[in-house]
């Protein structure tokens, strides 16, 4: 059986550095596969994320080789295995322990965002009709695993750490699919524009590229939601009956 | 001993599906609520349910109603289920159903806008609410997305190791949360254990390694009963090759979309054995069932959608007789409906996308032009813990579960998409009774000596450094005993094997040790989590072995078929005054006059 070579980050908060870890591989494995091969054998303690191993749930996000991926949707054979493969944790956020990074920002970020309102239900019993042409764009948007390496990638948060003045692709998805959810009343158009900084985006597509999921983040979601942001609040019509009615 | 202490009026262990909707629900009644996780928010096992949520909503056939719900049920679980939570389960799911679309849910639509329906497996009618095939993540994300605006204090990477008690009443919770390592006392007026399944006792599973019996375990240990344990859904359909994605769930919308189950010679094999019981309403030609499963009700449902339990020994017994496939499973099509629809590709890959990428990516291949290879993964436990029926408490006070680590509602085999909607029903039911529960209890004893045993047992691995055997081995042994000695197909012989195995692994658990420190150690993590997975394996195989016929998820080869005496009890667990495990029968109470006529209606 072959042997290739993981260097992997172990540290904390503190700091830390890369160490090789040598282990066998066999057809199909998955990059996950290698990392708990190794925790299992050599390196009980090294920290990793992980549930379903099948790509649905988003925990063991890192950067492979420099980019950001599913561990366990990453194959070894789309790697070069006569190099070390390096593993990472996600950049963007404080690491925790070796692979596990501190995530909880997106949590809170989330919450900041106004909840799903719909309208009175369509028929008597509680129910609403809608069409599936209707649902399909926010499905695209619901697909999302919530695996933050849109976040991780996008140089606002990345380079800039703006945590404070932008929630980044995952929110402005979240926003998108209720944005556009057919029964949605809500508005968020300011909240988009100021507390969510929808306008720092300047549309370089990182995110929708990381997509594990290939959701069109920046064309589907987030220009969308600029264009919503610049209807409700810059049109000069609506702008001079706002004035009025004030 | 140091750690933190937190309070709540009720406290939710396991934060998928059943303990987001305890959590919302509680907290809606006004108490005070803590939701701990294992893992993030989110991430639970519910993401991986694909195929939708039953309910007889009949918008798709509206032949649907709940007393068919009700027998399929019942039959699915060859009648030794909890008559009275499959009752209030099939009266409530659609409510359920609705309530997740007032809260954001957007499922696909029928012709007239209205929640899509498709076909399952042990369904009479088309009745699984679904988003393509990714409808636990719809479900999980919409219970996530409106519980955080409820008030609810979650504790996220936190595993509980410990119930603490005051006298006979559940009083708390004992943990650790994983960041740190620290330890947290939760105090609660009443607990909601969620934790779902077992599935890690296993080598083949669908399951995470979050799912090692937390739930079932913290209740055996805190005196509460677990009944049903022998019965182990095997699903028929896990992936089988590469080696590294072995048992990753194949969604049984698969064939609810027309895919067939094939051996080596190309031959249906699902038409070679038909169960009595389910003759007639299933199809006895290729084309009847290809016409059931594209919506023509004049016709029967095709084999390939008869119950999993049934659906997985046949696929064995193909297996054993050599007729499988190359990786040891057999072939599983749906490539072949591209003669039938038009566009059949992109079609596939509409219904199923989720299962196109994840063959494509793991697996490199085109499941729409090529058959996939699948064999049986251990997916999930009917047994758990014991519950009243209205109001899922254990018969522990101040104990309460639902979903998965809950007993009660599958009997001997649950239907697909029976899942969803039981943890939405009775998460739903759990959170309301354990917060009017709460809200008559005063405050407790919390005895700490309780949490400082806890907190030195948990600790001990460290004392032992990298002296003792690492936890992995000991887990690895445990899951291949019981893979092959308590798996789908049983015996005595095998199961006293399986029994006095066990006692070695425990020694050996208990001697395990773990380097590093306490700080996200998964080491450490998977020591604790031995003692849950040999008690779960032990449960399992004490009640195995007391059920001496065939019946659903459990099948015996020296009792292979279903023996009517077995048919009216169910085996129950509890940890006796030794503490050592008895197993003991306790008679289904008799069915009511109108659901018994239920039952004979739909025949």
């Amino acid at each position: 059986m072959a042997t290739a070579t993981f260097r992997i980050w172990r540290g904390d908060a503190q700091g830390g550095r890369l160490q090789d870890y040598a282990t066998e591989v066999s057809e199909g494995m998955v990059v996950l596969d290698a990392v708990h091969q190794i925790q299992a054998t050599s390196a009980n303690d090294l920290a990793v994320r992980w549930n379903c191993k099948a790509g649905k749930c988003g925990s063991c996000s890192a950067e492979v080789n420099g980019s950001p991926r599913l561990m366990c949707m990453t194959r070894l054979n789309q790697l070069d295995l006569s190099q070390p493969v390096t593993i990472e944790p996600m950049r963007a956020f404080p690491p925790i322990r070796d692979l596990v990074t501190d995530v909880s920002w997106n949590f809170k970020a989330k919450k900041s965002i106004k909840r799903f309102k719909p309208r009175p239900p369509d028929a008597a019993d509680g129910t609403w009709r809608v069409a599936q042409v209707d649902v399909e764009r926010v499905q695209e948007f619901r697909k999302c695993i919530e695996c933050f390496l849109c976040q991780d990638v996008c140089h606002v948060l990345r380079d800039h750490q703006m945590f404070d003045d932008f929630i980044g692709p995952r929110h402005l998805v979240y926003a998108a699919a209720l944005e556009m959810h057919p029964l949605d009343t809500e508005q968020r158009a300011r909240d988009l524009k100021r507390a969510h900084g929808v306008g720092f985006c300047n549309i370089t597509k990182c995110c929708t590229k990381v997509c594990p999921e290939s959701i069109t983040i920046t064309d589907n979601a987030i220009i969308p939601l600029k264009e919503r942001v610049i209807d409700q609040l810059y049109d000069p019509v609506a702008k001079l009956f706002r004035m009025f009615r004030s | 001993m140091d750690y933190q202490t937190h309070e709540h009026d009720v406290l939710v262990i396991g934060a998928g599906g059943a303990g987001l909707r305890a959590a919302i629900e509680a907290s809606a009644a006004g108490v005070s609520v803590g939701l701990v996780c294992k893992s993030l928010l989110g991430k639970a096992h519910t993401v991986m349910a694909e195929g939708g949520i039953a309910a007889a909503l009949a918008n798709v056939d509206d032949r649907d109603n709940w007393k068919v719900h009700f027998a399929d049920t019942m039959r699915g679980g060859q009648y030794v289920n909890n008559w009275r939570m499959a009752e209030l389960h099939a009266k409530e799911a659609p409510d359920r159903v609705r309530e997740l679309e007032a809260w954001g849910a957007v499922f696909d639509r029928t012709k007239d806008g209205r929640i899509l329906q498709r076909n399952f497996g042990g369904h009479r009618y088309p009745r699984l609410a679904h988003v393509g095939d990714r409808t636990g993540l719809e479900l999980i994300r919409t219970l996530q997305d409106h519980g955080i605006h409820q008030g609810i204090d979650v504790h996220m990477e936190c595993t509980i190791i410990q119930l603490l008690k005051d006298g006979d009443r559940v009083v708390g919770a004992f943990g650790y949360e994983r960041e740190r390592g620290r330890f947290k006392l939760f105090k609660a007026k009443a607990v909601v254990l969620a934790t779902g399944g077992i599935g890690r006792a296993y080598k083949i599973t669908s399951n995470s390694w979050e799912y090692t019996g937390d739930g079932h375990t913290l209740a055996y240990d805190a005196g509460a009963e677990l009944v049903d344990m022998e019965f182990v859904q095997f699903h028929p359909t896990g992936m089988i090759w590469p080696p590294s994605v072995q048992g990753i769930l194949v969604t049984e919308a698969v064939r609810g979309e027309g895919g067939v189950l094939k051996n080596k010679e190309g031959r249906r094999f699902m038409f070679d054995e038909i169960p009595d019981n389910y003759r007639a309403q299933t199809a006895d030609n290729e084309e009847e069932g290809w016409r059931y499963t594209q919506g023509d009700k004049a016709a029967r449902r095709p084999p390939e959608l008869l119950t999993r339990d049934h659906v997985s020994r046949c696929i064995v017994r193909e297996i054993k007789a050599g007729r499988g496939s190359p990786h040891g499973g057999v072939f599983l099509d749906i490539s072949w409906i591209k003669a039938r629809v038009p566009n059949g590709a992109d079609h596939i890959k509409k219904k199923l996308p989720s299962m196109y990428h994840q063959f494509k990516q793991l697996a490199d291949i085109d499941i729409t032009q090529e058959p996939m290879e699948v064999g049986p993964t251990t997916h999930y436990i009917m047994g758990g813990v014991r519950v009243d029926a209205d109001t899922q408490m254990s018969t522990v006070p101040g104990l309460f579960a639902a979903g998965e680590c809950a007993a009660g509602i599958n009997g001997a085999n649950r239907l697909g998409g029976n899942s969803l909607s039981d943890i939405i029903v009775f998460g739903k039911r759990a959170g309301e009774y354990a917060a009017q529960y709460a809200k008559t209890q005063a405050g407790a004893n919390i005895d700490t000596r309780q949490a400082d045993q806890a907190a030195r047992r948990a600790l001990e691995p460290f004392e032992r450094s990298t002296s003792g055997e690492g936890p992995y081995q000991v887990q690895y042994a445990l899951q291949d005993m019981m893979q092959d000695l308590v798996g789908i197909v049983r015996n005595e012989n095998e199961m006293q094997r399986a029994l006095v195995g066990l006692a070695p692994l425990r020694e050996r658990a208990n001697r395990v040790g773990v380097g590093g420190h306490r700080e996200y150690n998964p080491g450490w993590h998977a020591a604790l989590d031995l003692h849950n997975l040999l008690t779960v394996s032990e449960a399992i195989t004490r009640s195995a072995l007391e059920r001496r016929e065939s019946r659903g998820g459990h099948f015996r080869d020296d009792y292979p078929t279903k023996d009517a005496r077995f048919g009216t009890i169910n085996f129950v667990v509890r940890k006796g005054r030794d503490g050592q495990m008895e197993v003991f029968s306790v008679a289904i109470p008799e069915m009511p006059a109108e659901l018994k006529q239920v039952i004979d209606e739909m025949q």
